[in-house]
């Protein structure tokens, strides 16, 4: 076999050194790109915003928060499910009433209303938040998120849960 | 800058040696005679890898229990985008790495390359080989429809006919009594957490082999200058298996992978048949019978692996050219026809039903999206055998008008009168008066009316299933507090899509007490026979979302 001359075997092998690694990001792109679009795009089961009537407020006292819990159906994943959901309710001056999703808004833990000292507290980093739901103290970033709500005489119905602050 | 990319290089390079590592083995010295023969384990390893990768994704959305495990699929297909892409991957790929695998060993074969010193080589290629079929087995079970269930049935029932460890194996694969979450588990857990480790271990054991000893070299070869792996070998392995990837990607693109009906242990009228690789061993199976039935399951088959295990023993002579290796070649021609002859017998023998009993959920057929009470109105005219006189499209014979002819049909009130007195509508008439209340007459009525040439032999062909549930739908008076296909009433939810939201096993315990599985339910328990509940909870999941 004669060796082939030095120029004609560099370019030889810089052409098998192009297509290889061609031909892999090729496949790598063939192979990543529908994955992620797999893992990201989100599901196309449309969501129904529906209302959910909770319950009476007719006894509920001016500016004291109640916690109401409620069973809601949610699509997860596969499933539809029913769950136990709360609120927290506070009805305000003039009817007005305000539903509080349950979760702190830091790092999404349970909160509480403190009856004597007359704020929510989060237990786990000590977030304060007043009956309106205002930030009073700690790390939390953002107000309580609030339900759309809606009254049927003295039945309170909910609706989706969003940020205050988006909104405005 | 390039100064200090080179000093993280010389340092990486210092404390891994990876870099060194890496030219080693591209810079691996092959003979000179490599080429495009040498290229099918590179595309068997790389196949592994898609499969690894496709499973692991799949697995991100799959829930691995039965009836779940259905539901999460129908979901990765229905409702994620690229889930029907990666299904499809992970499905073709797992046909198309048999036949690498069997193509690869086949050359080897051929070029007598398992020969001395590369016995051992070979015997854990075999292995390999195994394990490749243990994973379309286990992954089989995986979708939990009608083809995964009775596919697994047979399979398990197998096993337990061989000699002395059959119960035990039976037992190991909790295929004793039915098949349900034990076996599932345990196929699952061996497709998932078992097989790959053993894989990817003697998937190392064999490429150091290979390298151990060297690829092998034609005779004569030996005196020939050798040459690099890297680039001209690498070059012709990629081109290989890019070849490979994009038949893979064409065939999950536009060759769909079937989701059959939900498992059903009671469907007496399924032909399960085994994936086509496995063709030829049903085939063979049918060839025994009586106490010779354990020859073509497990004797034969165990042979046949021993002794494929056993061929660098057997043929211990030298290396020779590949035009000179005739008994080898004789051999795989004698498999390859033995091999094709079954498949191709076993293929003749698929009875065309379950190549079409793959549901269609892109659009529902057309008795899915009937009424309830245009469905029990099929359960009327098969019970009056309206056919017996009436064409339904074609037979220019019967005594009776085309019933899908819309020209006969007037309005359901028109139809009733008729039912109950036909010569008072038609004078002169043969037709008997049918015996039916009037409620009855209505649902036959609103069929009728529904009834087209277009869709004549879909109604005509509604599982029995769908109408009796329907039925049981029907009497009950489901339509008091639920909406299918749109009419009935939204007091309770909606049932359109009720397989998607939940179980089977779900829905029978919640018939029987509803609000044990929805506190607060006010639906009131349904003490169903079980052929009933069957029949009513079959129709449900039917129905199209």
């Amino acid at each position: 076999m004669v060796p082939p001359s030095e120029d004609e075997g560099t370019s030889r092998r810089n052409f098998y050194v192009v297509a290889i690694y061609g031909f892999w990001a090729a496949i790598s792109a063939a192979l990543g790109l529908p994955a992620l679009v797999y893992l990201l795009f989100p599901p196309k089961a449309k969501k129904v915003d529906e209302w959910i009537e909770i319950g009476d407020i007719g006894r509920l006292a001016l500016n004291s928060p109640v916690e109401m819990t409620f069973r809601r159906t949610r699509v997860d994943g596969w499933k539809v499910i029913s769950e136990k959901s709360t609120a927290w309710v506070v009805k305000g001056a003039g009817d007005q009433v305000t539903a509080f999703g349950p979760q702190c808004t830091h790092l999404g833990c349970a909160y509480h209303w403190e009856e004597s000292k007359g704020h929510f507290l989060c237990p786990c980093h000590t977030s304060l938040f007043a009956s309106d739901g205002k930030v009073v103290a700690g790390p939390a970033p953002r107000p309580l998120d609030r339900y759309q709500t809606r009254l049927n005489g003295n039945r309170l119905l909910l609706g989706k849960l969003e940020s205050p602050e988006k909104k405005s | 800058m390039r100064r200090r990319f080179r000093g993280v290089n010389e340092w990486v390079e210092h404390r891994t040696g990876i870099q060194s590592a890496v030219r080693q083995f591209l810079y691996e010295e092959i003979p000179a005679s490599s080429g495009w023969h040498q290229v099918f384990g590179s595309v068997a390893m790389f196949l592994f890898m898609v499969q690894a990768f496709t499973g692991a994704l799949l697995a991100f959305n799959y829930a691995p229990t039965p009836g779940d495990a259905y539901n999460s699929l129908r979901y990765i297909l229905t409702e994620l985008t690229g889930g029907r892409l990666m299904r499809g991957l992970h499905h073709w790929g797992a046909s198309m790495i048999v036949v690498v695998v069997v193509l690869h060993m086949l050359q080897v074969f051929l070029y007598g390359a398992y020969k001395k010193p590369r016995e051992a080589t070979w015997m854990v290629g075999v292995v390999l080989l195994l394990l490749t079929l243990a994973y379309g087995l286990t992954g089989y079970l995986l979708p939990w429809d009608n083809r995964a269930y009775w596919g697994t049935v047979v399979t398990t029932q197998i096993a337990a006919q061989a000699p002395v460890l059959g119960p035990y194996l039976l037992r190991l694969l909790g295929g004793e009594g039915e098949i349900g979450v034990v076996t599932f588990a345990r196929f699952y857990g061996l497709h998932v957490l078992l097989l790959p480790p053993a894989t990817i271990f003697l998937m190392v054991l064999h490429i150091f082999l290979v390298r151990k000893h060297g690829v092998a070299p034609l005779p004569g070869d030996e005196a020939q200058p050798k040459k690099k792996f890297y680039p001209q070998q690498v070059f012709k392995d990629t081109v290989a298996i890019f070849i490979a990837f994009a038949i893979l990607f064409m065939m999950a693109v536009a060759v769909r992978v079937p989701l059959e009906q939900l498992a059903d242990p009671t469907d007496t009228s399924y032909i399960p048949r085994p994936e086509w690789y496995f063709l030829f061993l049903f085939q063979m199976l049918k060839l025994f019978s009586g106490p010779l039935e354990v020859v073509g399951s497990v004797v034969l088959p165990g042979l046949a692996v021993l002794l494929l295990i056993l061929v660098p023993f057997i043929d211990r002579g030298q290396m020779v050219k590949v035009t000179r290796r005739g008994v080898a070649l004789a051999f795989v021609l004698l498999a390859a026809i033995g091999w094709g002859g079954l498949t191709a017998a076993a293929v003749r023998s698929t009875p065309k039903e379950t190549l079409a009993a793959a549901v269609d959920f892109s659009g529902p057929t057309d008795w899915m999206q009937l009424s309830p009470e245009e469905m029990v109105g099929i359960a009327y005219f098969r019970k009056e055998n309206c056919v017996s006189c009436h064409a339904m499209g074609g037979h220019a014979s019967a005594e009776g008008p085309d019933l899908t002819k819309a020209s006969i049909h007037k309005d359901a009130a028109w139809m009733i009168q008729h039912f109950k007195r036909p010569s008072a509508m038609r004078p002169g008439t043969s037709m008997p008066p049918i015996q039916l209340t009037d409620a009855q007459l209505n649902s036959l009525a609103a069929f009728l009316l529904k009834l087209n040439e277009k869709n004549a032999t879909a109604l005509d062909n509604a599982p029995d299933f769908a109408v009796q549930g329907a039925l049981l739908y029907q009497t009950n008076r489901c339509g008091g507090c639920h909406l299918v296909n749109g009419g009935g009433m939204r007091i309770g939810p909606p049932l359109n899509g009720l397989s998607k939201r939940q179980s089977r096993g779900w829905v029978e315990a919640h018939f029987a007490d509803p609000a044990k599985m929805v506190p607060g339910s006010i639906m009131p328990p349904y003490k169903l026979a079980p052929k009933d509940l069957e029949n009513l909870t079959s129709y449900l999941f039917a129905l199209p979302d």
